[in-house]
């Protein structure tokens, strides 16, 4: 479904994905993995065409994407959430899910205002707050529920159980799990195993922008060398 | 009693085309961070269109109906301009595009000079509102009225679009993260468009509002711009209560200063934002700013590193070519020559500030001005010799840059660009009516060099001398470690800070320094030409050093004086021709297009592309 072949990118002069290339089969949860500055959100913005790739491809559903407007990329199915829960502070709970609001496309879900409050029902009852006035959490569940407002097909969801509480990382998990159960494509950044184990399927392991690991997670758990070298604990 | 609600009313019926002008600007501002010089523009040709639209439509219909098409034809207008002028360098570094709405306002100016003629049009008066409804005694136009009751419903209509409508909750959202708004699946490049297009609307629709109490002139765009600029700063950036609440503040200000203090309207304006400005640094309703929070990181910086053995021949070249002008060049080419060196010392200074301090001033005509008005003031009052007066101009301005920079850089980005502003505009309006010393609009006369430099081709070699001397002296200091350490608060506030650098002292040492620069150069400026009137000191001459630093190029050392000579020597050409401002907009918008690096850094891109010179990344 999603395919990097051979991608570069760089801030300015700096050299930070190296010839990365995998690929994403459609309904799989993908873990990509790495310590902090591996380039993880890189890759992310790469796909999302935040960034746009130097050279290498990245073609999603047979489109090849590369240099397309992030809009655009968005259109197609695509949905980021991005890290450091990059909500819109000073609008309400149910406006930010308004940016997120796009039609449906052929054959995807078509998400709506109380199926997400289903999801997350802590949001339910801070539908007319402020972000900013969101704890941390609720914050992270409203940029997962502002993007599928978009009714994407597939999710980029980077670091999200970065700096938040265990017992919402549990809840988290089981919102992934059920969304990878109606289908929906996610690739997930993480900095160690701990939540990628509980939802993927297949993880990618990157260090300082160069992929050093893919394959599935028995293979990653057979081989505990891996995990040691490259991930934090 | 009478007199005071009436004052109040009209002031309040004048808030109303003040509010929708800086309401316009406030929202483009807001979503997409281009501060829109032009903004004036559009209001003036609000007020031409409407005018025109009247003279065709008949009766009250007509009337009404012509100020509201006026708007909606300037909100077309600023369609196509975004369109063509803003949406090709919305990449380039930030604030790089008010010098294209730099052009657009040269542009407008002329076009508005061929169709509608140089004679200010009086406005039509408003079909059955012509006479005056008596409140208390005290007679009030029946149009303050209708203005009265008309403003805030076109306030609550904006409201309504910005709070309710999917449009409004995407542009509020674009004001905070425009990139998180594109990756959400939104078009920006409309969404520009549309808030640009609606700025400009508002504003047009404010100069046809305003036609029966002020008609249609010339000058009506930068006179409201600044106006404008204070209401926006003192509401607050991007906030529609904040503007609406200064509008009334300031309009209601004008009406009660022209009765108590005609002498000073004009500074009383100023004196309020700077004290709003000095207990709320963001306005009344504003955000603080944090830079980078846009997601507009522009290209990494390269190093200015110090002349290499090429650069340093070049520059002996031409300081050489300068010093023997005289021997071919006559009398004329001389005193340009000796216009465009003053100029270049000028536009050095700024780019000091701006490109190696990362502090965009709006204001920096008042040192330019304040130095050279220093130096006349003491000629003209005190009968100082001319070398004592020349000496004290660069003192004088660097003193009102130390006091003035005390004040600003409490702020950062576009407030401390707009408070510079509004201080530029407090001394020239303290210049302007303050008459009885500083001659006001008369200006200040017979402000001759000393004998010994009286001659044509002696003053040129002494402002060659002192313009070269000065803009080597600023290289100097850049590559000292002053000059290091500067960049470093730029780049970095806080690494500077944990390196033990006082980012606050630098930036003030700075400030000064190139207030001080500019202030020796308006001392030149005032002996090669014997007068001095307050324009030097106008937001006008300000803009030009601006364009010239961003012509010529923010990253690089030379940009300052390669746009400063290119401008000027432009601008002589130019000006010969009665149309002249639609030229040079014309070419200021071309060059910001095709050269979004400026001058200079195109020039070197392009070089470095065909392998003249070593790539940067080769050096190091
Ligand atoms: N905007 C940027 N400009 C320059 N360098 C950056 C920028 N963002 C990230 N980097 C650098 O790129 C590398 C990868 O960063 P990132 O993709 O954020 O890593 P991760 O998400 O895995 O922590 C790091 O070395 C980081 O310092
Ligand atoms: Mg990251």
């Amino acid at each position: 479904m999603l395919e990097l072949s051979a991608v570069n990118s760089f801030y300015g002069k700096a050299h930070v994905l190296n010839d990365l290339s995998f690929t994403v089969a459609r309904g799989q949860v993908v873990a990509l993995l790495g310590r902090n500055g591996a380039g993880k959100t890189t890759t992310m913005k790469s796909i999302m065409q935040l960034v746009v790739p130097r050279s290498g491809k990245v073609t999603f559903q047979g489109h090849d994407i590369t240099g397309s407007a992030p809009h655009k990329v968005a259109k197609l199915g695509l949905g980021y959430v991005p890290e450091e829960r990059r909500i819109f502070t000073d609008l309400t709970v149910l406006e930010n899910l308004e940016v997120g609001r796009q039609p449906p496309r052929e054959g995807s879900y078509a998400w709506t205002t109380e199926m997400l409050f289903d999801l997350f029902p802590n949001l339910a009852e801070r539908r007319g707050n402020r972000g900013k006035a969101l704890s941390g959490g609720e914050q992270q569940m409203l940029t997962i529920a502002r993007t599928l407002m978009g009714n994407p097909s597939f999710v980029l969801l980077d670091e999200p159980s970065e700096g938040i509480a265990p017992v919402i990382v549990e809840q988290m998990a089981r919102v992934i799990i059920q969304l990878k159960q109606e289908g929906l494509t996610v690739l997930l950044s993480e900095q160690n195993l701990h939540f990628a184990r509980a939802v993927a399927d297949m993880a990618v392991i990157i260090e300082g922008g160069t992929q050093k690991f893919t394959g599935t997670l028995d293979e990653l758990n057979a081989h505990p060398e891996i995990r040691d070298a490259y991930l934090s604990v | 009693m009478g007199l005071f609600i009436a004052q109040l009313l009209t002031g309040l019926a004048n808030a109303g085309a003040l509010f929708m002008v800086a309401s316009g600007l406030s929202l483009i501002f807001g979503v997409t961070r281009i501060v829109n010089f032009a903004h004036g523009s559009f209001y003036m040709l609000g007020a031409y269109i409407g005018y025109t639209l009247m003279q065709v439509l008949p009766g009250a219909v007509g009337f009404w109906g012509a100020i509201l098409l006026a708007g909606i034809a300037v909100g077309v207008i600023g369609m196509l301009v975004e369109i063509l002028v803003l949406r090709p360098i919305y990449r380039a570094p930030e604030l790089f595009q008010l010098v294209a709405t730099f052009g657009v306002i040269l542009v407008v100016q002329d076009l508005a000079l061929m169709v509608w003629g140089p004679d200010d049009l009086l406005g039509p008066r408003a079909p059955g509102l012509r006479g005056v409804v008596r409140i208390m005694g005290e007679p009030i136009p029946k149009y303050d009225i209708a203005l009265l009751v008309i403003t805030p419903f076109v306030a609550l209509a904006l409201w309504y679009l910005i709070t309710k409508t999917r449009v409004g909750i995407l542009v509020r959202a674009a004001t905070q993260d425009r990139e998180m708004v594109g990756a959400l699946g939104v078009n920006q490049a409309w969404l520009f468009t549309g808030v640009f297009a609606l700025g400009c609307a508002l504003a047009g629709l404010g100069g046809a509002l305003q036609l029966p109490k002020g008609g249609a002139d010339l000058l009506m765009d930068f006179n409201i711009l600044t106006a404008v600029f204070v209401v926006v700063v003192i509401g607050g950036m991007g906030s529609l209560p904040g503007a609406y609440l200064a509008a009334v503040i300031i309009s209601v200000l004008n009406v009660f200063g022209v009765t108590y203090l005609p002498q000073s309207t004009l500074v009383l304006m100023f004196v309020v934002m700077v004290l709003v400005l000095m207990v709320r640094p963001y306005g009344l309703f504003g955000r603080e700013e944090v830079a980078g929070e846009h997601g507009q990181v522009g290209e990494p910086e390269r190093p200015i590193k110090p002349a290499g053995l090429q650069v340093r021949l070049l520059v002996a070249a031409g300081v050489a070519a300068l010093a023997a002008l005289p021997l071919f060049g006559s009398n004329f080419t001389q005193v340009l020559a000796t216009d465009i060196l003053i100029f270049c010392l000028f536009a050095a200074s700024l780019h000091f500030l701006l490109g190696l301090g990362g502090m965009v001033s709006f204001g920096h005509a008042a040192y330019f001005g304040g130095g050279a008005y220093v130096a006349a003031l003491l000629v003209t009052h005190a009968d100082t010799p001319m070398e004592l007066a020349f000496l004290l101009a660069p003192i004088g301005a660097g003193m009102a840059a130390i006091i003035i920079g005390w004040i600003c850089l409490r702020l950062t980005g576009v407030y401390f660009a707009m408070l510079t502003l509004a201080f530029a505009q407090l001394l020239w309006s303290l210049v302007f009516q303050w008459g009885e010393v500083t001659g006001g609009d008369d200006g200040l006369l017979s402000i001759w060099p000393a004998p010994w430099l009286s001659g044509t081709t002696a003053y040129y070699y002494f402002a060659l001398v002192l313009s070269v001397g000065g803009i080597l002296f600023l290289r100097h200091v850049a590559h000292s470690p002053f000059g290091y350490a500067l960049r470093a608060a730029r780049d970095s506030e806080r690494q500077a800070e944990a390196t033990g650098i006082d980012t606050r002292r630098v930036r003030m040492f700075a400030f000064a320094f190139a207030g001080m620069m500019a202030g020796l150069a308006g001392g030149l400026f005032v002996f090669s030409k014997g007068s001095i009137f307050p324009n030097e000191l106008e937001i006008t001459r300000s803009f030009d050093a601006l364009i010239v630093v961003f012509l010529g190029g923010v990253k690089t050392l030379s940009g300052g004086i390669v746009g400063g000579a290119f401008f000027k020597g432009v601008e002589d050409m130019l000006t010969r021709y009665e149309y002249w401002r639609l030229a040079m907009g014309l070419l200021i918008i071309f060059v910001v297009i095709v050269a979004p690096d400026g001058i200079v850094g195109t020039l070197r891109k392009l070089a470095e592309r065909a392998g003249l010179l070593r790539r940067a990344e080769d050096e190091t």
